[in-house]
């Protein structure tokens, strides 16, 4: 049999892409997934499941692609992964599920995720009487005597997963969001030409249509506290309220006017739409010359929503080198791609402003790698006398964001570990007090969507049990 | 979806709503606030609770237009919706019987005040109260604080009404005149500069002044930091951390620039709503 390569993403040419909002990705072609879902060789013991912290039937959905039985391989998809189109799109597969191919060892993985989003895209583009719905819908009604009430603070990729498995289960499950829109990170944080919010939409959608009801602008621990939640006859509740803290790195200069913290610009941008101002009301003020301090994924989306803005020239500025970088490959090459240039080995100590308080450059130290540091990479050193000035007149932070406080603040003898975040039994998202159960970027600190959806998942079996013990 | 149960005019340029939100009604304490997004394309943007009424269900907030969003909602009506409403954010303000305690508010900022001053009486507090505004035309609840006040002070900017002068005039003759310490703190609510330079004259006499800021926010839960102020050299997030600081604190200069850092947006948005308006007006 003649070797098939793996598919490449087609993709919007960087010249244009830069000008708009749409995606940059564009999917494959039936063609395309046909031949690359062929070039699974369908292993006995599949090692990429194990990669998956949703446990999705890889193997299984690829080959209802490879038959062309795209509704099958939805259907398997579904099964495990409530939120498969944006999965497809934003799980870092590389690190995840494709690390772990057989086909990885001598050459290329199968394309995992663009198949994921193929199976997903397909459905979105079939009629909204989705096969996979109506199949959970009876599901919900034959465990009518079971509809305990639970509770989940938090509309984000934990919050959500969680709730839809217990509502497959047949529990009756209320979200409550504190923005007005549901989908937390997946609204505000990644922007429209890596996902876009109608994608993020749909799949809401989908997860309503199994029963779950979200309710929005409520914050729990303001509106409605964990207390009056029990009071109201929740059974148990996940809080899954993300890492919503953004972290400054307290230099002087900090607070000038165009410095902005990456949550604060991605929310502008996303949520709020200001890439349609003055259309939408919420404004974005951008100068020429961005520099984007920190080098993971929310840097990328910032440096590249900044080129979209009309920013002439947008800087990585990062602390250690290239290798180090904790973004994605593909967001990094896209990024370059797109003339988001890096500037290394360099730490701001000092932000400069003009008379109006905005801001006009920054001094940086030059900084080379010393030892391995507890997180394996190799630590930044500042080298003595090394400083130097750069204007820039918009910075973004993006070096973080710790778990949000709010909520965990108005729950007594919560314990929280020192960074914030809540501690849990990583299997089961149990934390110190029985009915109240916790997982995502919460507990973990900033991690990946998957991460945050495994923990939802492996929260929603806790809780299940929780309640099966309840009643005994 | 949020009804709007009742919507007057108070003062020129400033509305009052009465607005269904039962969930804040039952929870809101005095200085804490709502964000609230007129529609699909809205903005948000945060409001301070000036009452409420738990039976009822119901919070009022004073508006004042003073850009696009202000002035759109500004048209609305009683029986309109107002498409989120969330709350109540931010720290109670602090109450507790003091002594005698100096209220002093300008313009729409006697909104935030009133239930704190309500709140301060009720604990059995000896209340002064200096109310400020740029004309006659300008003044809301002087009746309200009044009822709530031992003794009771009104200026107004252009000398229409009450004793002509600024809220800071009344608080120097005050200061001249009386015992030292004239109260045992003070509140200070309104427009940045009267709240900067309130804070300048207690701070010469060692009188504990809190203030209650609006910087601009987005979400208003901590997320997004656009709310930062400096307060002691330490870098505060209104929304979580306020409204309420330390006036002798307050780096002025900071939030008075950062509250103008979206100066020519704001004008771009309104300039785009004013257009709008000429074109249903003459379609």
């Amino acid at each position: 049999m003649e070797k098939i390569p793996r598919q490449k993403m087609p993709v919007q040419d960087a010249k244009e892409r830069i000008k708009n909002f749409s995606s940059v990705a564009l999917g494959y072609s039936e063609e395309q997934a046909v031949l690359e879902a062929r070039r699974c060789i369908q292993c006995k013991k599949p090692a990429c499941i194990g990669g998956c912290p949703v446990e999705v039937d890889i193997p299984g959905f690829i080959k209802k692609i490879a038959e062309k039985n795209f509704a099958e391989a939805i259907k398997i998809l579904k099964n495990k992964n409530n939120l498969p189109a944006i999965c497809g799109r934003v799980c870092p597969q590389e690190t995840q599920c494709e690390i772990k191919c057989v086909l990885a060892k001598k050459g290329e993985p199968v394309a995992i995720g663009r198949l994921e989003r193929f199976a997903a895209d397909w459905e979105i583009e079939q009629s909204s009487e989705f096969r996979v719905q109506s199949s959970e819908k009876k599901l919900r009604t034959m465990n009518y005597e079971l509809r305990t009430k639970i509770a989940v603070a938090g509309s984000g990729p934990a919050g959500l997963t969680c709730a839809a498995d217990l509502a497959k289960i047949g529990y009756d499950v209320t979200i409550f969001e504190s923005l007005h829109e549901t989908g937390g990170v997946l609204m505000y944080g990644i922007p429209e030409f890596r996902l876009p919010k109608k994608t993020v939409k749909i799949e809401i959608d989908y997860i309503k249509s199994l029963g779950v009801n979200i309710k929005t602008n409520i914050l729990v621990g303001k509106t409605k506290t964990v207390q009056e939640l029990f009071d109201e006859g929740f059974k148990a509740i996940f809080v899954g309220t993300g890492a919503g803290l953004p972290q400054f790195l307290g230099i002087p200069g900090e607070n000038l006017n165009r410095i902005y913290s990456a949550n604060e610009f991605l929310t502008r941008a996303n949520l709020m739409k200001a890439y349609k101002f003055p259309e939408y009301d919420t404004p974005i003020d951008i100068g020429k010359r961005v520099a984007v301090i920190g080098a993971g994924n929310v840097a990328m989306d910032a440096a590249r929503v900044s080129l979209r803005l009309g920013a002439d020239e947008v800087l990585i500025v990062y602390r250690r080198t290239e290798k180090e970088m904790p973004a994605r490959l593909e967001e990094i090459e896209n990024a370059k791609e797109e003339g988001v240039k890096l500037h290394l080995l360099t730490a701001p100590i000092r932000f400069i402003g003009d008379e109006n308080n905005n801001v006009t450059g920054m001094e940086c130290l030059k900084m080379e790698l010393g030892e391995p540091d507890s997180s394996g990479r190799r630590r930044p050193v500042p080298i003595k006398n090394s400083e130097f000035k750069f204007d820039v007149d918009t910075v973004v932070m993006a070096i973080g964001q710790s778990p949000n406080p709010l909520l965990p603040k108005t729950i007594q003898g919560l314990q929280v570990g020192k960074h914030g975040n809540i501690i849990t039994d990583e299997k089961t998202g149990a934390t110190s007090i029985a009915g109240i159960f916790a997982g995502g970027d919460i507990a973990t600190g900033a991690s990946t969507i998957i991460e945050a959806m495994g923990a939802g998942k492996r929260a929603s079996r806790a809780i299940d049990e929780y309640i099966k013990n309840l009643k005994i | 979806m949020f009804k709007i149960i009742e919507k007057s005019s108070h003062a020129t340029g400033i509305n009052r709503f009465v607005i269904e939100v039962p969930e804040i009604a039952k929870k809101v304490l005095p200085g804490q606030f709502t964000i609230l997004r007129l529609h699909e394309k809205g903005e948000r943007i945060p409001i301070t609770v000036a009452d409420s009424d738990k039976v009822k269900g119901t919070i009022t907030l004073f508006v004042q237009e003073v850009g696009k969003t202000t002035i759109e909602m500004g048209k609305l009506k009683t029986g309109d919706t107002i498409l989120d409403v969330v709350g109540p954010l931010g720290v109670l303000s602090h109450i507790e019987n003091f002594g005698t305690v100096l209220c002093i508010a300008g313009g729409v900022g006697v909104a935030v005040m009133y239930p704190i001053a309500k709140a301060l009486k009720e604990k059995g507090n000896k209340i002064i109260s200096i109310l400020g505004a740029r004309s006659k035309n300008f003044i809301i609840l002087e009746n309200e604080i009044k009822k709530n006040s031992d003794e009771f002070f009104l200026t107004t900017d252009d000398g229409s009404y009450g004793q002509k002068g600024f809220v800071s005039n009344v608080l120097n003759d005050l200061l001249a005149i009386r015992h030292s310490p004239l109260a045992n703190i003070v509140y200070a609510i309104g427009p940045v500069p009267m709240m900067r330079v309130i804070s300048e004259i207690t701070k010469q006499h060692n009188l504990k002044t809190i203030v209650s800021l609006n910087p601009i926010m987005v979400d208003g839960t901590g997320m997004c930091g656009a709310c930062r102020v400096s307060v002691g050299g330490v870098t505060k997030f209104a929304c979580v951390d306020g409204p309420d600081f330390d006036g002798h604190l307050v780096n002025w200069t900071e939030l008075t620039s950062r509250l103008s850092v979206f100066k020519r947006e704001e004008k771009e948005s309104l300039d785009h709503y004013c257009k709008y308006l000429k074109t249903v007006r003459n379609s």
